[in-house]
């Protein structure tokens, strides 16, 4: 899987958490999570337990502290695909 | 099986560790506590303060306070449960609620004794998502649905 098909898997996931839209239109892999889409800590956990789902992955609890932009979840996805 | 005795705990512990009071309790007793979920109640008694403004002569328990029964019972008391390897002896945790959402069908009146009942969807990263139920004694569905907290001592 690319990086661009996973930032469009990501973007769909994110889409019902974020709260601000034009940061959403313009999302990239330096898209920040929390200061720039305003996703709460705790919609945050469940763009982790979708990210799970859709990919067949196990996020732990130091991938999920890492998890706070595009580029970071994009490294953690691609890295636990590799490794099924 | 060989049962840790440091990470059992009773009912009455989980109430011990509750870090409210009245008038903002609404837990009496719970019945039963597992890894999958919690049932317990509460009586609304008649000279609860909410009951002299909802509603004039009228007096019904507002939504809200059952979405807080239903939270308190169902959330929070199952949170405290889950993380019964974590507490600390006399130690109360910290709880914000996170979502939720509730519909309603049928009155609650003062003196009615209600029961909750909570199953876990999910516990991660210390999110505890949860459905409830709420039930009269006559065991009618009286409101129900998906509440979120987050809960770490």
């Amino acid at each position: 899987m690319t990086n661009i098909d996973l930032i469009a898997s990501l973007k769909k996931i994110v889409k019902p958490y974020i709260q601000n839209e034009v940061a959403f239109e313009n999302l990239t892999e330096e898209t920040d999570f929390i200061n720039d889409l305003k996703i709460n800590s705790a919609n945050l956990v469940d763009v982790v337990l979708d990210v799970e789902d859709e990919f067949d992955i196990e996020i732990d609890n130091e991938s999920m502290e890492k998890m706070l932009n595009v580029k970071a979840a994009i490294e953690i996805i691609s890295t636990k695909l590799n490794s099924k | 099986m060989a049962e840790n005795i440091l990470v059992r705990m009773t009912i009455k512990e989980i109430i011990t560790h509750l870090p409210y009071q009245e008038p903002f309790l609404f837990v009496d007793e719970l019945h039963e506590v597992s890894e999958k979920g919690v049932k317990g109640s509460y009586t609304f008694k008649e000279d609860a303060y909410f009951y002299k403004g909802h509603f004039k002569h009228n007096p019904i328990t507002p939504g809200v306070i059952l979405t807080e029964t239903m939270a308190k019972i169902g959330v929070v008391c199952l949170g405290i449960y889950l993380l019964k390897e974590h507490i600390e002896a006399s130690g109360f945790p910290k709880i914000a609620l996170t979502s939720n959402t509730v519909d309603f069908y049928l009155p609650v009146y003062p003196n009615e004794r209600v029961t909750v009942v909570s199953e876990k969807e999910y516990f991660r990263f210390n999110k505890l998502k949860c459905k409830v139920q709420l039930y009269n004694e006559k065991e009618e569905l009286m409101c129900r649905g998906t509440i979120a907290g987050v809960i770490m001592f």
